[in-house]
């Protein structure tokens, strides 16, 4: 039996009774409250989520840029210093290795914030690429604790203890700042469709930090609300929507592939046949939809759901899937719940209408 | 947890509560709590014969879908139909108004327990 890995956070979590899991090889907490309660929270309000264990590298040196631009489907080119951005690691193959968030912290050092399942694994991925380049990565995992902070009313209730004026740092901002008078590295990003915060900061400080959020008014949240709050913003989770042969192309975060630069896997993924793409679906008949459902037209398979819940906003069933690419938005299809054809409707891949603050 | 003396168990997680012939049937106040949220359920049709250790029910929360196995054999002779628009009340009330089914009880299976014997079980999983 392995040991699970354990985040700075992992007492406060059982000492507020969270219910524990494991999680990509981490022992983490699912729910606090109930994950319904603490969805609506953060739809309605603010919650904290520790995030700890994925994953950040640090890329430095005079070539940093020129690295990333190979390393990444993203045009790192266009980061100012301060600033962050949505990217993916291709294999030489096409097929994707990780979906990552990139941090512009100095003129030439990035951070890449990495899935906590796939830290060796990108690690090895990206250590080969940089020999070729006058870099120094390092990886900083254990040496960070992440909470984030999301919800409509997260700014609000950050902003009396924190030397940051909240205001001047839009969406998808990294800065440097105190919060609750401990040093610590914000974004304004997430992984809800909510405006919010994530908050890096040295792993002894984590407990203090979490317990100070909590009392101004941040409901704790486990993965399990994390998970329902992406999937209604239509955000893919790798393993899920994403795998060592998924194609960017068959998705609708081809915008993330900037072609016009020369990046790994680049001519591969162009190579590949585009047969599919990912859909949203909504359930019309009775059912939740589950990963790895048959999704069905007129009887004949034509696709199959890759995530799937009952969203607690809509108090419907809802997931993504990869179809067929000629099925159109709006088909009336079925999915196979346990043997039975439950009507369900195609549409876009997003659930909610997502919150862009200051953008 | 609660777990009443009065009912017998599956180490499943399900109750029965006997009263002359006819079974109630939900599932015990430590699967609702490792369940959580419960936002759907499947129940069976009434006049169903079932048998004990078959799967006729299926409870779902967010994260998780559960097969409930009937533990005793007979006819399905009520379903708790409220549970369609209100399965939080499988949260609330596992053992009131969130229970499952009925069964005109032709017999039980072998494999009950005490209340004493599924808080051991329950103790073993928490």
């Amino acid at each position: 039996m392995t040991t699970l890995k354990q985040t700075a956070l992992h007492g406060t979590h059982l000492e507020y009774n969270a219910r524990m899991v494991e999680f990509g090889g981490w022992d983490m907490p699912v729910q606090y409250a109930g994950i319904i309660a603490e969805h609506l929270a953060v739809r309605t309000r603010a919650g904290i989520f520790d995030v700890s264990h994925m994953g950040e590298f640090i890329v430095s040196g005079k070539q940093a840029l020129e690295f990333l631009q190979y390393a990444c489907a993203n045009d790192a080119a266009k980061l100012k210093t301060g600033k962050a951005h949505y990217s993916i690691l291709l294999n030489q193959h096409g097929g994707i290795v990780d979906d990552i968030y990139v941090y512009r912290l100095e003129l030439n050092a990035y951070m890449i914030v990495v899935n906590a399942s796939n830290i060796e694994k990108d690690w090895m991925h990206l250590s080969e690429i940089a020999t070729k380049y006058d870099v120094t990565l390092e990886n900083r995992s254990d040496d960070n604790a992440l909470i984030a902070a999301q919800g409509p009313k997260t700014a609000e209730l950050l902003e009396p203890v924190t030397s940051a004026d909240l205001q001047s740092y839009r969406k998808n901002s990294v800065f440097p700042s105190k919060l609750c008078g401990i040093d610590v590295l914000m974004a304004r990003t997430g992984y809800t469709g909510e405006d919010g915060f994530e908050i890096f900061c040295a792993p002894r400080e984590a407990a203090g930090l979490w317990k100070e959020l909590h009392k101004l008014g941040f409901a704790m949240c486990g993965l399990g609300a994390r998970d329902t709050l992406r999937l209604e913003a239509g955000f893919p989770l790798y393993g899920h929507e994403w795998n060592d042969e998924s194609n960017i192309l068959e998705t609708p975060f081809t915008w993330v592939s900037k072609e016009y630069k020369d990046f790994i896997g680049r001519d591969a993924m162009l190579a590949k046949p585009k047969t599919k793409m990912l859909r949203g679906i909504r359930m019309i008949g009775r059912g939740i939809p589950r990963e790895h459902m048959t999704v069905k037209l007129e009887g004949q398979t034509i696709g199959e759901t890759t995530s799937g819940t009952q969203s607690p906003s809509l108090k419907q069933g809802i997931a993504l899937a990869y179809l067929e690419k000629e099925i159109e938005l709006g088909t009336r299809v079925h999915l196979e719940i346990r043997g039975t054809d439950v009507e369900a409707e195609v549409c876009e891949p997003v659930f909610i209408s997502r919150s862009s603050p200051g953008q | 947890m609660n777990i009443p003396s009065d009912l017998q168990y599956l180490k499943s997680h399900e109750y029965l509560r006997l009263e002359g012939d006819i079974a109630t049937i939900g599932i015990t106040d430590f699967a609702q709590d490792q369940l959580g949220d419960v936002v759907y359920v499947e129940l069976p049709e009434v006049g169903r014969i079932v048998s004990s250790g078959e799967a006729v029910a299926v409870v779902e929360s967010v994260k998780t879908a559960s097969d409930i196995y009937s533990p005793v054999s007979g006819e399905v002779i009520e379903v708790n139909s409220s549970l369609t628009d209100e399965p939080e009340n499988i949260n609330a009330e596992p053992y009131g108004n969130g229970f499952l089914f009925k069964v005109r009880v032709t017999d039980t299976s072998s494999e009950l327990l005490n209340a004493a014997a599924y808080r051991e079980v329950a103790e073993s999983e928490a």
